[in-house]
Formats: structure tokens, sequence, C-alpha cells
């Protein structure tokens, strides 16, 4: 027989003042298993907590019920005390009897206190079903890789060189840099995109612990956090190669017109990436007129890609400067260049004598050939009329989007990706930068367009993330996975199928087929253990007669309340 | 006669259904008494066998909540208990019970008025189809 100890709380007034928790205690004591029922007016605090683990030693408790808030704050401290107190961790169940009780049943007293019983009674039907775990531990290998060689990828590598870690780093084309190859300054503040990449590089370069595969790309991954295996393709061949994490950092590509505003006709309509390379040859021409949002922000691609209007404020900025008779007009649907620097930068666009012309979704400019040059015709809702604007260039600001790859990228990795084909990470507030995957990152603009510094940052968030389970050299996968009883299994593979991180595997053992989970690798949804037919499979903590128990100890506290 | 008071269960999954009644507390909602919460790590887990051994004790009605459908924690569990319990629904009614006496639904961790709604509704609902016929029946 077990000897179950249950703890009510009060939590001050909290449950007390709807619940009557000396019944609740009282009715406790009568539950088979239970060795002792007691109280605490805050059994979360130091002297509650105390009281609890005393508790255990003087009534020889073997289980811990307490039943008082929730689980997803409290559970962690409650299990604490009990193994203070000498009893495995997981001998312990949370009954909650104030977010699911006395607070959202405050004005009926007695059927609060009934139903508290009952959430008791369950509880303690489950705690005597408890058996003590074990917390796996699983090593993690002191190597990550990068995929992508752009800004992001290069901010995460060298910060992961920087702290000793061994990083292969993966890039697909032949030059470190990514986008920013072909762009001449970056940021408001207009600083140096090659200069900074060299930086980056020569930081890299210098590190021992960096390996640079160019014109390489990555063709499998197996494993899981502390142990993947990634296979990287390059053009000595395939090589494998260790790691305890993996950094997404695949960038994003301009969007290629398909032929709005005569792009592809007349050859003096490009893209902002076209202009970019022209600047760095040194043209400037005279007469320009840039139109925003060409291809965003539109049913069917609703984004706003974040960064075309500061580089085209940058630029019209540029070749305002390089001339006084230059011409350059802005056609836009709205100016999103927010924070402090790009704020300044569109009033000094804007004072430079760079004309801001508004159009709408339903009447975009028109583009028609005109000699040797082109004529923009855009209807401007300010004076009501169309304009004519001759040009002898024409840039189309169009939307960062998805690399071509990032669906083979996504199913390598197991991530998922939103309807535009940018990756997800698992949480935007609360767990940025990282995949719902354990140990597999993301930064930089394969997430959603973002600016150079922004892909700085990520880049180093990411690699401070991913170094914190090499640093720690292991991660503690909780005691709530999935156990297979080879006896029962018949080896058909449904949990396999089911499983949703590939966790399962059917294996040979002594001489016969049987389901096996790799603790590691599973996440403890028990999703398999509903999927099998033979109840061979089961979540620790969470099984198949810990569960009937608390229906049946329902059922029978509500027989007993009816009577 | 008294009024019929049902006596519920609910499976909640841990990281939307469950935490949505949390906030559903923290916010001091009020609902009725009825619904007794069972928390499982995803709805997905939710064996068949476990609200038929409710019902069939006379449990008067099962509710099974889950993520909303793409949010789930565990990427696609709940895609299967999407498919899972509009077959318990109809086993429930081939065997001549009512398939009402089951529910699924999705309640998010910033849904607890949702939680609430779904519960108050739930309960109204039992309580229009009577005590489970199985009540007190000895299987």
């Amino acid at each position: 027989m077990t000897r179950i100890g249950v703890f009510i709380c009060h939590c001050g007034h909290n449950i007390a003042s709807t619940v009557n928790v000396e019944e609740v205690v009282e009715y406790a004591k009568t539950l088979p298993g239970v060795a002792y029922a007691g109280h605490n007016l805050y059994s979360c605090s130091e002297e509650g907590l105390g009281s609890i683990k005393r508790s255990i030693k003087e009534n020889d408790l073997d289980r811990v019920v307490v039943a008082a808030c929730t689980p997803r704050t409290h559970e962690p401290l409650f299990r604490r005390a009990c193994e203070q107190a000498g009893i495995n961790k997981y001998l312990f169940e949370f009954v909650n009897i104030r977010e699911h009780c006395s607070w959202i049943h405050a004005k009926e007293p007695k059927e609060a206190t009934e139903k508290a019983k009952k959430l008791v009674a369950m509880g303690v039907a489950k705690a005597a079903l408890l058996k003590p775990q074990t917390e796996g531990e699983s090593a993690v290998l002191p190597a990550a890789v990068v995929i992508g060689g752009g800004l992001s990828g290069l901010a995460a590598t060298s910060s992961l060189v920087e702290q000793d870690i061994e990083t292969h780093l993966v890039e697909i084309t032949d030059r470190l840099g990514g986008l920013l190859c072909d762009v001449t300054t970056v940021g408001p503040e207009g600083k140096d995109a090659r200069a900074l990449i060299e930086e980056m590089v020569r930081r890299i370069e210098a590190s021992p612990k960096a390996h640079i595969h160019m014109k390489a790309r990555v063709s499998e991954v197996k494993g899981f956090i502390g142990n993947f295996e990634v296979t990287i393709n390059d053009c000595d061949g395939p090589v494998k190669v260790p790691a305890g994490a993996i950094i997404v950092a695949t960038g994003t590509r301009e969007l290629v017109p398909t032929g709005e505003y005569g792009f592809g006709r007349y050859p003096q309509v490009i893209t902002q990436l076209d202009l970019e390379k022209r600047l760095a040859k040194g043209e400037r021409p005279n007469r320009v007129v840039f139109i925003n949002c060409v291809g965003s922000r539109q049913p069917g691609r609703e984004y706003c890609s974040r960064v075309c209007c500061n580089v085209t404020l940058k630029n019209a900025l540029k070749l305002a400067k390089a001339s006084p008779d230059s011409r350059i007009h802005v056609i836009h649907r709205d100016i999103m260049s927010s924070g402090i620097a790009a704020e300044k930068l569109y009033k000094e666009t804007s004072d430079s004598g760079v004309k801001f012309l508004r159009y709408g979704l339903e009447s975009p400019p028109e583009v028609i050939g005109d000699g040797d040059g082109v004529k923009v015709l855009v209807f401007d809702e300010t004076l009501d009329e169309t304009i004519h604007l001759e040009a002898d260039l024409v840039v189309l600001a169009v939307p960062m989007v998805p690399p071509d790859d990032s669906e083979t990228t996504a199913k390598l990795l197991k991530v998922p990706r939103d309807k535009f084909g940018f990756f997800l990470e698992a949480h935007v507030k609360l767990r940025p930068v990282e995949f719902a995957t354990d140990g597999v990152f993301i930064c930089g603009s394969a997430r959603w367009p973002v600016s150079a510094r922004e892909c700085i940052w990520q880049g180093m968030a990411a690699a401070a993330k991913a170094s914190i389970p090499i640093k720690e050299g292991k991660v503690v996968i909780q005691a709530i996975t999935a156990e297979v009883d080879p006896d029962k299994c018949a080896a058909c593979g449904n949990c396999v199928l089911a499983c949703p991180y590939e966790a399962i595997e059917i294996v040979e053992q002594d001489g016969r087929r049987a389901a096996k989970v790799n603790e590691a690798q599973c996440k403890g949804c028990g999703t398999c253990v509903a999927a099998c037919h033979n109840d061979a499979i089961s979540q620790k903590g969470f099984t198949s007669n810990q569960l009937t128990a608390m229906i049946d100890a329902l059922v029978k506290s509500a027989l007993e309340a009816s009577r | 006669m008294t009024e019929f008071n049902p006596t519920i269960l609910a499976f909640c999954c841990n990281w939307c259904s469950y935490a949505g009644a949390d906030l559903a507390g923290v916010n001091r909602l009020q609902m009725p008494p009825n619904v007794h919460v069972i928390r499982v790590m995803c709805s997905a887990s939710v064996k068949p066998e476990y609200v038929f051994k409710a019902i069939s004790q006379g449990i008067d009605g099962v509710l099974v909540l889950g993520c909303h459908i793409g949010d789930c924690h565990y990427l696609t569990g709940n895609h299967r208990t999407a498919k899972r319990i509009p077959v318990v629904k109809k086993i429930l009614k081939d065997v001549g019970l009512d398939d009402k006496r089951v529910r699924l639904d999705w309640v998010s961790a910033a849904e607890g008025e949702k939680f609430q709604q779904v519960i108050t509704e739930f309960v109204n609902e039992v309580k229009a189809l009577g005590p489970n016929p199985l009540r007190g029946v000895r299987m």
C-alpha cells in the first residue's frame, strides 16, 4: 500500500475563501492509499515547503499530492521539495484547485468544495500509480553547422567560433556575404557593405575552429539536439559532420518581377539590386523614378518586405546628391522607415529635393516607352490628376522572397514555414530565433525580410542560443517520454507513423521486431500511445492505468456525492 | 426533484487548452462547476478508450480540448485528434448514445474567454440531454 501525503493549499484567501479547505483535508484522509492529509496557508512559501518536507519524513510518505495552483508554474518547485525530502520527484502529483476551481466558481463555495474533493480524489488515484523515474541525459557534441553564408550566417559563425565552438559554415554559392555582395552601402548610416562582410570573413577565417564549405549544400540531416549528423556536399563530394546544434541562415532573394511596369520589355526598368550593381560601377543617372511595393502588400503576397523603403531612400538620396539638376521621384504606397536613423534618412531625402508621390493599389503607375527613355504616368492622389514623369531609369522595389530551395531545407530539418515560405520560429516572443525542434535555430531573412543590422543581431542571438546546450555539454530529458513493452508490440509501425519527431523505429531485439523509442528525440507528447492498437506503448507519468484511475476516481466520488 | 447536475470530464493539453483554462482562472471568469480537467501533454494522446470508459461508467459528458490546428506544440498532434474524436462520436452514436456527450474543441493559451464559453455551452448542452443513461449501470 502506498503512503500518500495530501497537502491542500489555502493560497491565502485565493482558495480558502471559496473552497472549504478543512473539509477537503478530511475527505482526502478517507481516500485509499492516503497516509496523511494536511493544509498550508501558502504551500509554495519557505514555511509551506518546509512543512511538506517535514511531513514526508515524519509520516514516512512515499508519494505527494499538492492541491493548489497550476502545475504549469509551480510543479518544479514542489518536485524539488520532494527530491530534497528523499522522494523521487516523479512521485509527485499536482491538483489545480485555484485556477480550475476556486477562482472560477467564486460564488458557489459549496459546489467548489465538492469539485475540489473530486479533483483531489483524481489526483490521489493517479499518484498511487506513479512510478519513480530517472531523467535522461543526452550528450551534446561541441560543434555546430550554420547553413548559409550571408550576413546572418556570418554573424552566427563568427560568434560561435569566438566561443571556441567547432563550426561548419555551408554556403551554396562561391562567395560569402549573400545578398550584401551586390549592395553598396547598408543601413541609414550608409556603412560600406563590402567592408562589413570582409571584416566578418576575416574574423572567421582567423579561427582554427571555422570550416568553410563553399559551393556546398546540406543533403541530409540525421539525429537530434546534441547529436546531429549533417551531410555536406561540396566539390570534394559528401562529407558527414557531427553537430550539437544547427543554425538556419539561408536568407532571401529578390523577387523577379513578372513583367510589371515594363520589366523585361524596357531595359530602363530594373530592380533595386540591379541599381545597386550600377551604383557600384559609378553610374549616377539623372532622371530616376522609384516605384515601391511592386509585388508586395497586395492580395497573394500581403506582407511588407520591410527593407525596401530604406533602400529606396538611401539610393534616392545618393542620386539626388550626385547632381544638382537630378530629378528623382519616389512613387510609393506608404513609406515604412521607422526608427530614429531611418526617420532622419527620410527627412534628409525629402529635404534634398526628392519628390514623393503616393499611389493606391487600385491606381498603380504606368510605364510606357518614350524614344530612348521611358515615361512614368502616375495618378497623384493629392493633386487629383495624372502626372507624366520622364525617366532614364525606373527602379522597382520588389519584395524579398524565400530562396527557391527553402522547401527542401524545411524538409531536411523538419521545420515549418509560413504561407509565403519563410521559416516559422517556435514563438515570436517567448522563443525567438528558435525552431520548435530542439537544437535547430533560425536567423536573418530566412525568417522574415530584415535589415543588415537585424541580420547581425539575429545571427548572434541564434549563436548564443545554440551555444547554451553546447557549452553545457548535455541536455536533460524530462521523464515523460514514451516507452514500449516489446512483449505486447506487434511491430505494426503505427507509432512510427504517428510520431511527429521520428523518435520511434522498429528494431530487431533478441530475434524479434518491436518498436523502440529514442529518448533523446521523444518530446513526450503521447501521440504514439493513442495510435497503438495493442496498448504496447505508454507515456511515463501519463500511463493508461494512471489516467483511467483518474476517471474511475471521478466516477466514484461523483457517485458518493450524489448519494 | 433536484436539478440534474452533470459530471463532466475534460481532457486538456498542457500547452494550449490547459493554459487557456489557467488564464480563465486568472481572469476570474465564472463558469459552472461541473467540469473536471485531466491534463495530458497533447490532445493526440487521448485514447478513445478513455472517452468510452468515462461514458460507459456514467460520466455525462467528455470534452477533448486541444491547440488550434496549426498551433500544436507537437507540430501535428491535433490533426490526429481532429480525425479521431469524430470516430469516437460515431461509435457512441452507433451504440445508441447521443454523440453530443462528446465534444472536441480548440482553445489556445490566450483564450480564457473561449474556455469559459466552451465549458458553459457544453454544460448546458449536457444538462439538456439529461443524465447519461448508463449511470449506475454495472458493466
